[in-house]
């Protein structure tokens, strides 16, 4: 249905307006991040750079490099055993419903809506004992455990939509349960695979809180790192922009390579999909 | 939306018979299916579940130095916390984040969908541009937006040329100051600063849950109440927005779950701020926790947090679960 009353100019207008004000942030961080630091003066900052320079860019990917690299190290074990268990919780939970398992699954959703901090002191007390804290592994272990919820929730969402029969004639033909999840399920599977992985790329990659708390500086992945640039006595904004650029690069990546995918896992996201 | 229907649609019709579910008791595939979940429920009973009961133990102690003690304080945490000015501040802050975040994302998302609805060239690239904010880190966001909106660099180089100087999240006036307990009441005005920046982040959300929405309502609908003398404006207004209402409350939920338990934003971007006009909850908590040593006084916190996320979220898992059959 088309807006009649508004001239169609006017919409262009507005829809124009605010992409200006979606894309000004990456405007200014990429002409920033070009500039040599003796361009960084307050009247300049919006103008572009007179030469282009990527030098912010070399000190910011020296000062980041491991820890992009300890945040691969986690986010690809994580991202692959989460969305292999949420589809094996998933199948469970859809063709597989036993008694009291709705209640539970419920059970298992609020888990993706807890502030984290409601299990952090024992969660890292409880690292501490097993000796993961200040480990990747421990992270990995952690992103696993509480991307549960979403995982599940999301193949649960997908898997519900496969009809009833073709679960019970597989059965007739003789097919037990892992015979249907392996060749029946995982074929059909391949974009809830999709939307789940992005979905937990982006999620365990931008994540700040359990990074922060459980790792200390080599073992940190890449946000802490990017946070702890600005914490230096002199900010060297060209510096900061290059490394937000860095740090934010895999997953705008994702988003633009596989974005439809990124918006379906965002609506299978808000509980009933 | 559904990706997997599409490729249901080429099931060969004799697996399509309908095939009641036997109601036997449990087979030993039901039994595998039960054991094969089994761990997940461990991990979530122990690690959600337990874990909370823990820090609800700890949050009743006198935990608050370096070495454990786990002597009982009753509610001694919490009482500290609601007379203190830092925490009052919190949950004042909080409160106006949250109201004054969620109305801006539903609002510039019903305007920015209905605007991409109207069958526009290029819709997927406005569609990108407002939707890749959300693939960034909060971290990111927040560090961009410091720059941006620092009262001396930033916007103001423009908006100080119309007389719209701001001092953003450096501002500390409360409008209108109401003296309350031990703080001022009232919206903290550095916090705009930083709904700007959330707003950026997160409206993308919306846009895409009422692009769907809209999408959904079948055009007859609206030719219905356009013939029965509806203005354009009347049958947004009074037609589409009421069917849109499912939608506004999973959007408010959403938002409202993410702007209580907030964190990294305003960590990355602004701290607790002067006369912390910029602290949350979950910046307290985690600098009385972990750089304080305080951890019964980071206990109490995080469970108060959790009560408020409760709050929203139980009732809308109980519905959502009562809406299937």
């Amino acid at each position: 249905m088309v807006i009649r009353t508004i001239t169609r100019p006017l919409l262009y207008l507005l829809l124009i307006a605010f992409s200006l004000f979606y894309l000004m942030p990456v405007y200014v961080m990429l002409v920033t991040s070009l500039k040599p630091l003796d361009q960084i003066t307050l009247a300049q900052m919006w103008q572009l750079p007179t030469a282009i320079d990527f030098s912010s860019y070399s000190v910011a990917f020296t000062k980041l490099a491991p820890n992009l690299m300890n945040s691969f190290y986690l986010v690809i074990p994580a991202t692959i055993i989460s969305a292999l268990l949420g589809a094996l919780n998933g199948y469970v939970l859809s063709k597989w419903q036993f008694k009291g398992s709705n209640t539970l699954f419920t059970a298992i959703l609020f888990g993706m809506f807890i502030p984290y901090q409601s299990i952090l002191i024992p969660l890292i007390q409880f690292l501490r004992e097993i000796g993961l804290y200040n480990s990747i592994a421990g992270l990995v272990f952690v992103h696993v455990v509480y991307g549960l919820p979403i995982t599940t929730l999301m193949f649960r969402n997908f898997y519900a939509s496969i009809p009833v029969s073709m679960i019970e004639s597989a059965k007739i033909d003789g097919a037990g349960f892992m015979r249907i999840f392996t060749h029946i399920m995982m074929p059909l599977s391949i974009t809830g695979f999709v939307v789940v992985g992005i979905w937990q790329f982006t999620n365990i990659w931008n994540e700040f809180l359990f990074a922060v708390t459980i790792t200390t500086s080599d073992q940190q992945p890449v946000m802490v790192a990017l946070q702890n640039l600005s914490g230096s006595q002199i900010v060297q904004w060209n510096v900061q922009m290059a490394g937000a650029l860095l740090a934010a690069l895999p997953t705008l990546l994702v988003y633009i390579l596989l974005g439809k995918f990124f918006v379906k896992g965002l609506l299978a996201g808000s509980v009933k999909g | 939306m559904d990706p997997v229907r599409s490729s249901v649609k080429h099931t060969p019709p004799e697996l399509k018979v309908a095939t009641k579910r036997t109601k036997k008791a449990l087979t030993k595939d039901h039994l595998m299916a039960i054991g094969f979940l089994t761990p997940s429920l461990i991990l979530i009973a122990v690690f959600v579940y337990g874990f909370i009961g823990w820090t609800g133990y700890v949050s009743l102690s006198n935990w608050n130095s370096l070495v454990p003690d786990f002597s009982f304080a009753g509610l001694q945490n919490y009482i500290y916390l609601f007379k203190d000015f830092r925490f009052q501040a919190d949950l004042r802050n909080t409160l106006f984040f949250t109201i004054l975040f969620i109305l801006t994302v539903i609002v510039i998302g019903i305007v920015l969908a209905i605007l991409l609805d109207q069958k526009i060239r290029q819709e997927s690239l406005f569609r990108n541009i407002f939707f890749f904010p959300m693939a960034l880190s909060f971290v990111v966001t927040g560090v961009v937006w410091q720059w941006l909106l620092n009262p001396s660099t930033g916007v103001n180089l423009f908006l100080s040329k119309i007389g719209l100087d701001s001092k953003w999240y450096t501002d500390t006036t409360i409008i209108p100051g109401v003296s309350w307990g031990k703080i001022e009441f009232g919206i903290p005005v550095a916090i705009i600063a930083i709904v700007i920046a959330a707003v950026w982040q997160m409206t993308g959300f919306s846009v895409a849950m009422y692009l769907a929405g809209l999408r959904g309502i079948p055009e007859e609908v609206r030719e219905a109440a356009r013939i029965d003398g509806a203005s354009e404006f009347q049958v947004y207004w009074k037609v589409i927005l009421p069917l849109l209402r499912p939608i506004t409350i999973s959007v408010v939920i959403i938002m409202a779950h993410i702007s209580l338990k907030i964190f990294d934003l305003i960590y990355a971007m602004t701290g607790s701020g002067a006369n912390y006009v910029t602290d949350v909850p979950g910046v307290y908590m985690y600098e009385t926790t972990f750089r304080g040593n305080y951890y019964a006084n980071g206990a109490a916190i995080a469970i108060i947090m959790l009560l408020s996320v409760a709050i929203f979220i139980v009732p809308y898992l109980i519905s959502s679960r009562k809406g299937e059959s």
